[in-house]
């Protein structure tokens, strides 16, 4: 189970957060139809480090930024979203 | 390729079994063949089967980077069935099924499949009417499906918790009695021979490393042991599909997850039935070994570390014991995952790709299993005729951005959310 | 024979329990396993096999025991699959033999031995062909002969708890290794946790023995214990490190009671501790390997060291004479053991040479015992024990009466965590093994486990990876001096053996002794092609035994790389993965049993609901009423008294679950237009309307109701069961996608509970209760009631004139009991859910779940007009895409029919020909007589006056039902409108 720092709670369990979405997939309100189809539709899936938007949902909520590798789980940087 | 039957075992026995054949060859790559299928999986393999069998292409190379079946085909829970909700889908796995009827006797491999029956059982009345519309739908469209009573139910499963006080009481059940399980890498194996037997080449440890497009067709690839030319190519490597069509500039709507499983220590006949729910995740059935099969959520990341989070088996555990209480003191003996490529509405991905000559069989979500052989079916038919078959035409790549999604679900892009 | 030694062991010989095994009674000794205590009293068959039934005794005194499977316990607590190795043995244990018929001697099973040349590994391949349904006759009788224990039927009996806990440093394993390293750590300040399988620490040394730092290893390891407590660690025993997982958390399996045992006042059997750990020190000690000789199975085979093990710990002795077969110096110190404790060494068989051989504990064996050199095992001779060994001595046949044969082919570090974290491994050929090489998460391999030899390399070892984790932990205290042992002889492990001897007959010699494979069934697989490590495996079942290959793995393995004609470690090893060993299925569940398997919320008023017994009704995790049944009411008959009272007089009903936020702040009106498709900006102050969500795809995902309750305040309601999406979503698109918008969130779905009173006379009964005028439709004033301050909305789903009223939930039980009093004045009743239903289904109100299933676009839930022409809000851009406004797609229609119609059949047209829609939601015509529904028809706007038939051959049930407009009561509103 993964251990994620938290920015205001330090090194957590991975179950106190949620994995909401890889960064590359947010829609802003104001996308084109095709860049909203872009980003809900395709993604670069890589094996490596990638940026994912994360939620400490079972600790103080706050939306946090995650480089970590969907190769080898490392969590490389956490910041907040 | 030697006949397999009980007449030949027993010959066999005779002499020390030494002269079985090798089950399928291993060629060295020709410099060029009709047809590439990159993914040496059950999928891939049984296209190149069909290509071979119903279509007359031979001139076939199924290319698989590490040994073939190394990959879900042998680290799924084996289930078998076609009872999903949507029609697109059920035309699908209903013509897998009726392939798999046959499958053991047309390969001349034993992939013991054992149609016991897959069951949805309901938890609530508000269950029940769910899987009664889901039954009728199927029904209606030709398939089979029955509501079962929770005494029909108990009797059928006499280790199911039937009181009434239960966490999820069971008030009834749908089943399909023409589902059941199969010996997962049997599937991989038998299609393989059967394949090869008819002059495929089943190529291992050979990992394609780049396609060669020209003027936006693609000619051949590239590979760990060389180029090899092609007048078609068909990417079906589950965890592999985004990097191979990325070498061929695209970008597809797969995001690959974890899907832990885990077996019991054997014991004799506990479950004949397969046992799915409703309303929770866990899916409980017992192989011929006698292993309990469990398998519930997958994890909630991407990943493909092929590893998850013991929560989730420990999950899976607790819904399985509530289910069926007895389980409680058999002990898990092998845990493992498989990196699943979830497409962006649970639907799988099946046909052409913007690059001419090159083709897709991906997004199988968690339930590929079941579709080998219909998937392998309809693929060949893409590979042979250039172009989807009637069956298939609903599970195009462009399906995404027409918005004409096939989301079984209903919950919409997000992987995690299925 | 077998007999006791008369020395003690590390067995209390004062101290006699009692037992049965296959109901005889038996008696051993505290601190015995089951397998010590009947191996004393001369059991020597333990097990059939689980193909060919053959015969099978221990091989090993440990967790890697892959024949002596007992089960042990009974009703609630029988475990099937017991290693006889790994239980300790207490009063009124009850252990059975398994998979023979009828008995352990006599087993009918055996049969499949005179048939076992036509039954190779995937013999079942290649045969029972001719369809489905004669597989599936096979099948049953496969099934039966399969599995080992009988499958247990009574519910489990006591608990098992989940912990967290963490350290500095995690110590695997307390043998010399681990001991020094915990020493080492502990010493220096850290916090150390060291776990342990065995019920003593000790590990080697509790067979061996030996003087450490001048003392006994008992007292020595007692120290280290103490050591360790007071640095203010812990130290378990009976407890295996089972999975070691990301980011250094590893899961350990503690047995509190054993196999079969009534558990002490805690009342749990197992604990499973979750250990996230700052350094991990794996001393998990190595495994012997047996050699491969024909009927290499029979029971009297057993590896050397475990022969030790229960001469000097168990103070047994397994055999009179006996014969060891060797490739290691370990071996020689069971030859001595034995010889020592005044057993007979016939021969030890050495396959080195004699010039290989030349260390100093070979030099005394030679002294006493006599010792052959070129010497290979062939053939063990004997039926249901071992009688006699046929060797191969420097190229000559001899024969050796005999009634043990102790092998040792070598050690295996056991490196599984190292694996399982994600570590590689080397090859080393002096022991014919992999080892750690380079570790993913820091983890640090000591002692054996890491191919170390000897006791001074493991303490040292060990005491310098103590050390290391604690300076990676940044405790820079000073760990003391590093542990100096002295044991009486030093014999090296190193070794391998993997060829067997020329003559020896390879389907008879195994390999994984529980599943039945042979060195004859590897090669079959190599011929037929099944050549990597994986597909061997898969296609004999090596290594998939419940010993999970610990003594077969490296030998399966050898024989491929040789049949390969390439080296071992090119060859490969298969992924090891949790669990190290088997894991209780119930300790995997831990707490989360009964009811807290998945939790259930309770309505602020449940315990007002439950005295009034309705029926309840599952809603999600909520538990809701459906209906409220008076005088023996089945639950129609009170659905539909109940959603009449609504439509004639008044009803009230529990709506606290709906999902509920305050949203304020300069930029509210303009969050919410995001969120909402519809726009919400015009509503004046005090007003409210309808609105609808869409998902990001620009399918609708929820509905609900807005009100605006002051200049920048309001409050947005949607459905019960998507309250957790949308509590999610909400945070989303106000910190991710809005962070410049200038407004708080406050999600009051558990704040506020709610109570709906809807019916002609609810007005009446808000005027009493609030002493003053209620809100007019689509309005929301506040108010008090009962001495409460309440928020009431003006807001119809039933179709009648309604109030939603809210108070903070603490509060809530005088506002509904002054409510309740009044609609039951006035001849209403409380309703549930089916009447609710009801009520909304003739309005012809769609519903999430029902109409609203996550594949609906706009158009399709007849909602376009509704739509924010603006734009901007979630879903916008992903709403223009072509199949949404394709022919064909299912969209909300109404239905009716004279008859009963089925909710969830399916619509068939005229002409018959696959399904064309389904109905939704079925209801009744509450005021009149008929039936109607509301479904998902393609094109179905274009289908009004169409019959059809709604069809549910699942249930025999059919009705013919024709298409309407959904608006079947009041369409014009009249009943609510003011």
């Amino acid at each position: 189970m993964l251990l994620i720092t938290c920015p205001y709670c330090g090194p957590r369990a991975g179950a106190e957060f949620t994995f909401e979405r890889p960064i590359e997939s947010i829609v802003p309100l104001d996308a084109t139809p095709e860049a909203a189809t872009e980003r809900l539709y395709t993604r670069d899936n890589i094996k490596g480090p990638s940026w994912e938007l994360w939620r400490h949902a079972y600790g103080c909520r706050a939306w946090v930024k995650v480089l970590r590798d969907t190769g080898t789980h490392e969590v490389i940087e956490v910041g907040l979203a | 390729m030697k006949r397999y039957s009980a007449l030949n075992l027993f010959r066999g026995g005779l002499e020390g079994h030494k002269s079985w054949p090798r089950a399928w060859r291993a060629p060295e790559p020709k410099p060029h063949y009709d047809v590439i299928i990159v993914g040496g999986g059950g999928h891939g393999l049984a296209t190149a089967y069909y290509l071979a069998k119903v279509h007359g292409v031979k001139n076939v190379a199924v290319l698989e980077r590490s040994w073939i079946g190394g990959g879900n085909i042998g680290r799924n829970t084996t289930i078998v069935r076609s009872n999903y909700r949507l029609p697109e889908l059920q035309a699908l796995l209903e013509l897998s099924l009726k392939l798999w009827e046959g499958l053991s006797d047309e390969l001349n491999y034993n992939l013991m499949f054992s149609q016991r029956g897959a069951l949805f059982l309901g938890h609530s009345d508000s269950d029940m009417t769910r899987l009664a519309e889901r039954g009728d739908s199927l029904r209606c469209n030709g398939i089979d499906a029955e509501l079962m009573t929770r005494e029909e139910v108990g009797k059928l499963i006499p280790a199911l918790d039937l009181s009434p006080a239960a966490r999820f009481p069971v008030y009834g059940g749908l089943i399909q009695r023409r589902g059941g399980t199969a010996r997962h890498d049997a599937v991989a194996w038998g299609y393989a021979r059967a394949a090869d037997a008819l002059g495929v080449d089943v190529i291992q440890n050979c990992e394609v490393t780049g396609l060669d497009i020209v003027g936006g067709k693609v000619v051949g690839v590239e590979t760990t042991k060389g180029r090899i030319g092609a007048d078609r190519v068909g990417l079906c490597a589950t965890g592999g599909s985004t990097k191979l069509a990325a070498m061929a500039d695209l970008k597809l709507p797969i995001e690959c997850h974890n899907l832990q499983a885990f077996v019991s220590e054997p014991i004799k006949p506990m479950i004949d039935t397969v046992i799915m729910s409703q309303s929770i995740h866990c899916y409980i059935s017992q192989s011929d070994k006698g292993e309990i099969v469990l398998g519930g959520d997958p994890d909630l990341y991407p990943t493909y570390a092929q590893r998850g989070m013991p929560l989730r088996i420990e999950e899976v555990a607790a819904q399985a014991i509530a289910l069926v209480p007895a389980l409680s003191r058999l002990r898990m003996l092998r845990s493992w995952a498989g990196t699943t490529d979830m497409s962006f509405d649970g639907s799988p991905i099946i046909g052409t790709t913007p690059v001419d000559e090159l083709y897709l069989n991906a997004g199988w979500c968690y339930g590929g299993f079941k579709a080998c052989p219909g998937s392998g079916w309809l693929y060949a038919h893409a590979l042979a005729k250039g172009e989807a078959h009637p069956v298939a035409a609903p599970f195009s790549l462009d399906r995404f951005a027409a918005g004409a999604l096939i989301d079984e679900a209903g919950v919409g892009p997000m992987p995690h959310h299925r | 024979m077998t007999r006791r030694l008369p020395h003690a062991g590390l067995i209390d010989q004062d101290q006699p329990i009692r037992f049965t095994f296959d109901g005889k009674p038996y008696t051993g000794y505290a601190g015995d396993t089951l397998a010590s205590a009947l191996m004393a009293q001369g059991v020597k068959v333990f097990g059939r096999s689980f193909k060919y039934h053959r015969p099978r005794g221990l091989l090993s005194a440990g967790a890697e025991e892959p024949n002596a499977l007992l089960s042990v316990g009974e009703d609630g607590r029988f475990e099937p699959n017991c290693r006889a190795t790994d239980v300790l043995i207490y009063d009124g244990l009850i252990a059975q033999s398994q998979n023979r018929w009828p008995s352990l001697k006599l087993d009918v099973g055996a049969v499949n031995q005179l048939i076992g040349r036509f039954i190779p590994a995937g013999f079942y391949y290649k045969t029972f062909f001719g369809g489905p349904r004669l597989w599936m006759l096979y099948e049953h009788f496969i099934r039966r002969a399969a599995g080992l224990g009988a499958a247990p039927t009574a519910p489990e009996q006591d608990a098992f708890e989940h912990r967290a806990a963490f350290c500095d440093v995690l110590v695997i394993g307390a043998g010399p290794a681990g001991l020094a390293a915990a020493q080492a750590a502990a010493t220096a300040g850290v916090r150390v946790m060291l776990v342990e399988q065995d019920i003593l620490l000790g590990g080697s040394l509790l067979t061996d023995g030996a003087d450490i730092d001048g003392a006994p290893d008992t007292a020595w390891a007692e120290a280290v214990e103490a050591n360790v407590i007071a640095a203010g660690g812990r130290v378990l025993t009976r407890a295996t490190a089972y999975g070691f997982w990301d980011h250094g958390l590893v899961t350990v399996a503690e047995r509190l009671a054993e196999a079969g045992e009534a558990p002490g006042a805690c009342g749990l059997v197992q604990r499973i501790w979750r250990v996230r750990a700052g350094r991990v020190v794996l001393a998990t000690g190595a495994i012997e390997r047996p050699l491969l000789f024909s009927g290499n199975d029979r029971p009297g085979v057993m590896l050397s060291s475990a022969v030790r093990t229960y001469v000097k710990r168990y103070a047994v002795l397994p055999g009179q004479r006996t014969v060891v077969a060797t490739c290691t110096d370990d071996a020689y110190l069971t030859a001595l053991a034995i010889h020592e404790a005044g057993g007979e060494v016939v021969a030890v068989l050495d396959a080195r040479s004699e010039a290989e051989a030349t260390s100093a504990i070979v030099t005394r064996a030679k002294a006493v015992l006599p010792v052959l050199f070129d010497a290979k095992s062939v053939k063990a001779l004997g039926g249901t024990s071992v009688n006699g060994l046929e060797a191969s001595v420097g190229g000559a046949a001899r024969t050796f009466a005999c009634d043990l044969i102790a092998v040792s082919g070598g050690f295996t570090p056991v490196t599984h965590l190292h694996m399982q974290a994600g570590g590689g491994l080397s090859f080393d050929n002096a022991t014919g093994a992999f080892i750690p090489a380079a570790p993913r998460q820091n983890q640090i391999s000591a002692g054996a486990a890491a191919g170390r030899d000897g006791l001074g390399q493991s303490l040292t070892d060990g005491w310098l990876a103590g050390l290391k984790a604690a300076h990676e932990v940044g405790v820079k205290g000073d760990p003391g001096k590093a542990p100096i042992g002295e044991t009486a002889d030093h014999a090296s492990r190193a070794g391998q053996a993997y060829e067997p001897a020329p003559g020896v007959y390879l389907k008879t010699a195994f390999v994984d002794y529980q599943n039945d494979v042979t060195a004859a069934d590897v090669d079959l697989a190599w011929r037929e092609g099944y050549r990597s490590v994986e597909h061997l495996k898969r296609y004999t079942t090596l290594g998939m035994a419940t010993d999970q290959g610990k003594t077969s793995n490296l030998i399966g393995l050898a024989r491929l790389a040789k049949a390969e004609g390439r080296p071992m470690p090119e060859v490969g090893l298969t992924t090891f993965r949790p669990p190290y060993t088997p894991v209780t299925l119930g300790a995997l569940a831990g707490e989360a049993v009964g009811h807290h398997v998945a939790p259930t919320r309770h309505l602020p008023l449940h315990a007002m609901h439950a005295a009034l017994k309705p029926i309840w009704q599952p809603s999600g995790y909520w538990t809701r009423p459906r209906a409220f049944p008076v005088g023996g009411e089945t639950l129609m008959e009170a659905a539909l008294r109940e959603a009449r009272a609504v439509r004639n007089l008044v009803g009230m009903t529990d709506v606290s679950t709906l999902a509920k936020f305050e949203i304020a702040g300069p930029d509210a009106a303009a969050f919410l237009e995001r969120i909402c498709a519809t726009t919400v900006a015009k509503l004046a102050l005090g007003r409210g309307r309808y609105t609808f969500m869409l998902r990001e795809d620009g399918l609708v995902i929820d509905d609900g109701t807005v009100w605006r309750l002051g200049d920048q305040r309001y409050l947005l309601t949607s459905s019960t069961g998507g309250a957790d999406r949308m509590i999610a979503h909400l945070s989303y698109v106000r910190r991710i996608l809005t962070p410049e918008l200038k407004l708080s969130v406050a999600n009051v779905q558990e704040h506020w509970a709610g109570a709906a009173v809807a019916g002609p006379l609810s007005k009446a009964v808000l005027a009493e209760a609030l002493g003053g005028e209620p809100p007019r439709h689509m309005s929301v004033a506040d108010g008090v009631i009962a001495g409460v301050p309440v928020k009431v909305l003006a807001a119809s789903y039933s179709g009648e004139r309604a109030f939603e009223v809210y108070a903070v939930s603490t509060e809530m039980t005088p506002v509904w009991a002054a409510l309740t009093e009044r609609v039951q004045a006035k001849g209403g009743a409380l309703y549930g859910l089916e009447a609710l239903e009801l009520l909304r289904i003739e309005k012809g109100h769609i519903e999430v779940g029902a109409e609203i299933d996550g594949r609906r676009t706009p158009a399709d839930l007849g909602l376009t007009k509704m739509l924010n022409p603006k734009g901007g809000y979630v879903g916008a851009p992903a709403l223009q895409r072509p199949a949404f406004s394709a022919p064909g797609r299912l969209t909300v229609v109404g239905l009716t029919s004279d008859e009963p119609i089925p909710e969830g059949a399916m619509l068939i047209a005229d002409g018959g020909g696959a399904p064309v829609g389904h109905v939704s939601s079925a209801g009744l015509r509450l005021t009149s007589d008929g039936s109607v529904a509301l479904g998902l028809l393609k094109d179905g706007a274009a289908r009004l006056g169409e019959t059809l038939l709604a069809s549910s051959p699942t249930r025999g049930r059919s009705a013919r039902v024709t298409v309407a407009s959904p608006h079947f009561y009041d369409p014009a509103g009249e009943r609510y409108r003011d």
